[in-house]
């Protein structure tokens, strides 16, 4: 309602306070420390174990607070910028909880619109969701909204048998050749190694913990280049 | 003697040819980027078009439902409904986006429907029932959806048209863009009116 009023408003006038976006690293993070370790790996892996057989990526995503932020720009950004979902078919899934503000959103990439319109994430959120978030049962929220975004998805999209022999060897040539490249700017000056590498290296939100969940057995969340066009729902408790 | 003239005046032409190829391939080269960035500044006029369109064709849907309700304002309806067909009485072609007049007119149609549509939004929370209904919810859930989309989109088009400027302005482009036919593309504003927006309180 007044929110659309909002955020025409914001997005053309240039934003002091936005939020810093984290940098995901696994499927399920908490930078709030409410879940538990292993509510945290049950997600993870259960999470991990969907994208692999299906190549679609969801993501859960808790923090403390929006700063005054939109949720509906924010959650944009952070799919954007951790590129969820594939490049291929931008079968990516955000489903971001601000704990303080009492606010959640599913973001939802280009390719999963179809089989997750809005009214029906807006009724995930409604019907699922915000009855466990009410009752602060924050890792049933989760896991229940999660379920019924996988059922909702179905069968959209297949994990693809990689062509190997076509595909590997330039990859391992171009690897070989940057690493040679690389060497050889590294020895011929020292100052000449190319900025914005450190850009993620200060975390910043809600200070702790998230390079933390269990990192280790998963292998760790990597986008795939996904695409978002500000597709799903939110909602508040 | 005049052998090595000739010589000379071959080798000379034969410099100045060279230079006017590479200058020739230059320009197309700096043209054909330009078209690229053109088209894409285009493809992205076609999403903000497309999101515009489906925010459209909710309305009457829309309307129905609140429509059902009993003493449900009814001017609130009615300037929702004139505002949809202005907009849709407007002709848009890529062209809209070199006029600024017109660019101006589309975007002021679109803002009064916004205008209109968050209006009525406002005035359903008068009408608790309504508020419950599952099937206005669902309607509502896709307006705001659409409306993001919107304000996504529209960012997209306006990065697009800021790299397309960028260039066209920029040396050595800008010396031939204007000859080969590549004017400034409009950016969208914020709404007019925005400034007054309703207080948010978070």
């Amino acid at each position: 309602m007044k929110k659309f009023f909002f955020l025409f408003l914001i997005l053309f006038i240039s934003v002091y306070s936005q939020p810093k976006v984290p940098k995901l690293k696994l499927w399920a993070t908490d930078l709030t420390n409410t879940l538990t370790k292993s509510e945290l790996d049950n997600l993870n892996s259960r999470l991990k174990s969907y994208e692999d057989s299906t190549s679609n990526q969801i993501v859960a995503l808790m923090i403390n607070s929006l700063e005054g932020y939109p949720i509906e720009m924010f959650s944009y950004e952070i799919a954007a910028e951790n590129k969820i979902g594939s490049k291929k078919n931008d079968n990516g899934v955000l489903l971001l909880i601000a704990k303080d503000d009492r606010k959640l959103r599913i973001e939802v990439g280009y390719g999963l619109e179809g089989v997750l319109p809005d009214a029906l994430t807006s009724s995930i959120i409604r019907n699922v969701i915000i009855p466990k978030l009410k009752t602060q049962q924050y890792y049933l929220a989760i896991n229940d909204g999660i379920e019924a975004i996988i059922a909702a998805i179905g069968g959209e999209y297949k994990v693809e048998k990689k062509s190997s022999e076509n595909t590997e060897f330039p990859i391992i040539l171009i690897i070989i050749i940057f690493i040679i490249f690389w060497t050889i700017i590294k020895k011929s000056s020292g100052p000449f190694i190319p900025g914005g590498i450190s850009r993620n290296a200060g975390s910043g939100w809600g200070g702790s913990g998230w390079s933390s969940g269990g990192g280790g057995s998963f292998g760790g969340f990597s986008g795939g280049g996904g695409s978002f066009g500000g597709g799903g729902a939110s909602g508040s408790w | 003697m005049k052998n090595k003239g000739m010589m000379m005046g071959c080798a000379i032409g034969g410099v100045i040819l060279f230079i006017i190829a590479m200058v020739v391939f230059w320009v197309i080269s700096i043209n054909n980027n330009l078209v690229t960035l053109e088209q894409g500044v285009i493809q992205q006029w076609a999403q903000v078009e497309n999101q515009y369109q489906r925010r459209s064709d909710l309305i009457p849907n829309l309307v129905n439902t609140v429509k059902g309700y009993a003493n449900f304002e009814k001017d609130v309806l009615i300037k929702v409904t004139e505002a949809r067909s202005k907009v849709s009485q407007f002709n848009i072609t890529p062209e809209v986006l070199n006029d600024p007049q017109a660019f101006a007119k589309f975007q002021s149609l679109q803002g009064e429907l916004s205008g209109a549509l968050s209006r009525l939004l406002v005035t359903v929370e008068n009408y608790p029932q309504l508020k419950a209904n599952e099937n206005f919810l669902q309607l509502q859930a896709q307006l705001e959806g659409t409306e993001n989309r919107i304000s996504v989109e529209r960012k997209k088009f306006n990065e697009t048209v800021q790299q397309y400027n960028t260039t066209i302005k920029k040396f050595p482009a800008s010396f031939f863009a204007g000859m080969l036919g590549f004017k400034e593309k409009q950016y969208f504003n914020a709404v007019a009116g925005a400034e007054n927006a309703p207080k948010v309180e978070f």
